[in-house]
């Protein structure tokens, strides 16, 4: 009976501690419908690694599915398969399958619209960015998939934890009638050009320009101009301003600021178009997606992973672009407002996201309820 | 290059070695067993004319009598049968989660399990055919080809969620989930119904320890919520209270490489002691029967041997036992599937089978 007693008020003071110290987050009442896709009988989305809108209010998914291969009785490990993109109407009705059989899908990894309603592509394999026209059709390619894949793998991974930091890397190699680039590049800032290793994402600014998001293998941010050509890269590994470890999303507002998830080492940086470091955020835990809005008062979604399954810590935090935090949203799990890794988020409307899961092979239509 | 392929080669040594060493198949220890007459059915299953069955691996059977068998093709397929044994259709075509059929499985609401050992996942597809959740996680694709991962060779994370080759999949009446989880991790997961993770047995290193599993190769459950596992390398039946502590072993009914109990009021325990897959010289005279047991271990009978003619079993993987007197059993090396009509009515004494 008295330990009872002594619990209570232990309890009371906890809870009473938490309310008076004024730092918990709001939670944003919200809907969810879990299956607003409908599909072919013998089509199946796998892990969903790319979502997005056109102004139309098309809907594109780039998903991990069938069987990604690699070829044997070759004189090299040739890769194929396992990632398809779709189109479904704003009803989320299927409309068709774009890209069937494309050398670059390997691994899906992000899907983005540009405003101009073309369809890009990100591949974490293939190493690839893809541009579709609305019609479907290939516009630009940037960055190659490697002829032969390496069997086994090597240990690209890198970890969040004990990443070197200060293992010099190799020069580029040489290219016949290119002189030499001079001192190696620090580690993670990757060679002049196209050569993601593993890219993650990709957004445009106002004038065009692509950033692209490179990403796993890579811990840069590759900056091209509107026709693809490159203009410059900036980061490296580590934890410094202006470095990554992972670079898992980016997303730029309407002023030009750059926002970049650092999955690794849990924040979003935030640069101008020319890299220059100018804030950061650490208080929306583990970036793996990132969404502006497009209205007048642009807010960020970033989608936020504390554990390898995705069934312990996640949420989805939205902040307004200085980094405040406006509420949160979401649990970790299977079921219906549940998320297990959430890789990409589509704010097109922003109350209305669409949110594309990978270890939950689905999409999810969330309804957020304005205040 | 040539150091590459030295490697491989010598990888696959230590593979073939380790899975050799992993069990040998043994003579049932069970005694003056009767024997229970049955034939199979022949031609049950057809087939388009372009489409064949691979290694049949898994069987299960819903309340409506259809049938679904997840086998091993050029690719691993799902098939659906009626209760005539025409083919209806295949399900999840192109699935990123079906690579290397290891069991399917039916729930009490006739949703349909599939249970993959090369993706590392269970899918659950809803009744219509449609994918409802998914628990454990594919490798992903940019970590390349792997080489096989085993007991000797544990690449997987040994995690709450993280399954390493699983190999079965059954649920208690509360709708848990329990998985037999498997060549890699050998242990047990109890997950609930929205695939938290609710506790694991023998979540440890694998052994022969009575709190020990050693590749875990099919589980079952009956209607009290205890759990059925065939401790195949242990030779054993291993049952679990609900809470997953240790309740008892059955340990003379050979190597459990499929087990499956059957609804209705009194329930039946199956077992099989398949002859092993590689079909070496001496199995047969020793293994390849499936026992009919009580669910307390009695055993009631015992029937089959190992070949390959109508009637006889190559590796038998699978058994559905939804029906106790007709059973359809799946089997790896003969590429096919049997219905069997069984007669305990007309079981033999041990004195009259010693033909055997």
């Amino acid at each position: 009976m008295k330990r009872t007693f002594i619990f209570s008020i232990a309890a009371v003071l906890a809870m009473g501690g938490g309310l008076l110290s004024g730092q918990t987050t709001p939670d944003i009442p919200f809907e969810s419908n879990p299956n607003p896709l409908t599909m072919p009988n013998d089509i199946h989305l796998g892990e969903v690694a790319g979502v997005a809108t056109n102004s139309r209010g098309d809907i594109y998914v780039y998903t991990r599915t069938g069987n990604p291969t690699i070829t044997i009785g070759t004189a090299r490990a040739v890769s194929h398969g396992g990632g398809r993109l779709f189109q479904f109407d704003r009803a989320g009705k299927y409309v068709r399958e774009i890209g069937q059989g494309l050398y670059g899908f390997l691994q899906p990894q992000q899907l983005r619209v540009d405003p101009q309603d073309n369809v890009w592509i990100v591949d974490q394999m293939s190493s690839q960015v893809v541009k579709f026209d609305a019609n479907g059709r290939v516009q630009m390619v940037i960055g190659r998939k490697p002829e032969a894949m390496t069997v086994p793998a090597l240990r690209l991974t890198p970890l969040p934890m004990n990443i070197p930091t200060t293992q010099p890397e190799p020069p580029p190699p040489a290219v016949p009638g290119v002189p030499p680039a001079g001192p190696a590049p620090l580690p993670g800032a990757g060679v002049q050009g196209e050569s993601f290793q593993r890219p993650t994402d990709v957004a445009w600014d106002a004038q065009g320009n692509i950033y692209v998001a490179d990403g796993y293998g890579n811990a840069r941010v590759a900056k091209y101009d509107r026709n693809g050509k490159w203009i410059k890269n900036w980061g490296s590994r580590g934890t410094g301003q202006g470095q990554f470890n992972i670079v898992h999303g980016i997303a730029i507002d309407a002023q030009g600021n750059v926002y970049v998830g650092d999955e690794g080492n849990k924040r979003v940086q935030v640069f101008d178009t020319e890299g220059t470091f100018k804030t950061q955020f650490t208080n929306v835990g583990v970036p793996t997606a990132l969404c502006i809005t497009r209205g007048p008062q642009q807010v960020l979604y970033v989608a936020h992973t504390g554990d390898p399954d995705g069934m312990d810590d996640a949420a989805i935090y939205k902040i307004d672009l200085k980094g405040n935090v406006l509420g949160k949203f979401g649990s970790a799990g299977k079921l219906p407002k549940e998320f297990s890794l959430v890789n990409s988020i589509d704010c097109r409307n922003d109350n209305e996201l669409l949110v594309g899961e990978l270890a939950n092979w689905r999409v999810q239509k969330l309804s957020l309820k304005a205040k | 290059m040539r150091a590459l392929i030295r490697l491989f080669v010598s990888a696959a040594a230590v593979v073939l070695l380790g899975g050799a060493s992993l069990f040998a198949q043994t003579k049932a220890t069970a005694e003056n067993v009767p024997t229970i007459p049955y034939t199979s059915v022949p031609n049950f299953f057809k087939l388009p004319p372009d489409l064949y069955l691979g290694e049949g691996i898994g069987i299960a059977t819903n309340s409506k009598g259809h049938i679904f068998i997840y086998h091993r093709s050029s690719d691993t397929r799902l098939f659906e049968f009626d209760a005539t044994g025409t083919f209806v259709k295949e399900w999840g075509v192109g699935l990123y989660g079906i690579e290397f059929a290891h069991q399917v499985r039916v729930d009490p609401q006739d949703n349909v399990w599939v249970v993959d050992e090369g993706t590392n996942m269970v899918i659950k597809f809803n009744p219509a055919g449609r994918v409802a959740m998914v628990f454990g996680r594919r490798p992903e694709p940019v970590a390349g080809a792997t080489q096989t991962q085993n007991a000797q060779n544990p690449s997987v994370l040994d995690r709450k969620y993280g399954f390493g080759r699983p190999t079965d999949v059954t649920w208690d009446p509360q709708g848990n989930i329990f998985v037999s989880d498997g060549y890699v991790n050998s242990r047990v997961v109890k997950l609930d119904k929205n695939g938290r993770f609710l506790g694991q047995f023998a979540g440890g290193e694998r052994g022969e320890g009575k709190n020990q599993l050693n590749t875990p190769h099919s589980i079952t459950s009956d209607a009290q919520g205890n759990i059925y596992v065939g401790d195949r390398g242990n030779r054993r039946i291993v049952v679990l209270n609900n809470d997953l502590t240790l309740k008892t072993t059955y340990t003379n009914v050979g190597n459990p490489w499929a087990v499956c109990i059957s609804p209705g009021p009194h329930q039946y325990l199956y077992s099989s002691n398949s002859n092993p897959d590689a079909n070496p010289a001496a199995s047969w005279a020793i293994t390849g029967e499936i026992y009919k047991m009580e669910l307390d271990g009695r055993i009631i009978g015992k029937f089959g041997k190992a070949g390959k003619g109508l009637g006889e079993f190559s590796t038998v993987h699978e058994i559905d036992c939804r029906n106790p007197d007709q059973l359809f059993v799946s089997e790896i090396s003969a590429w096919r599937a049997q219905k069997l009509i069984l007669n305990p009515s007309k079981i033999q004494p041990a004195s009259s089978s010693s033909a055997r």
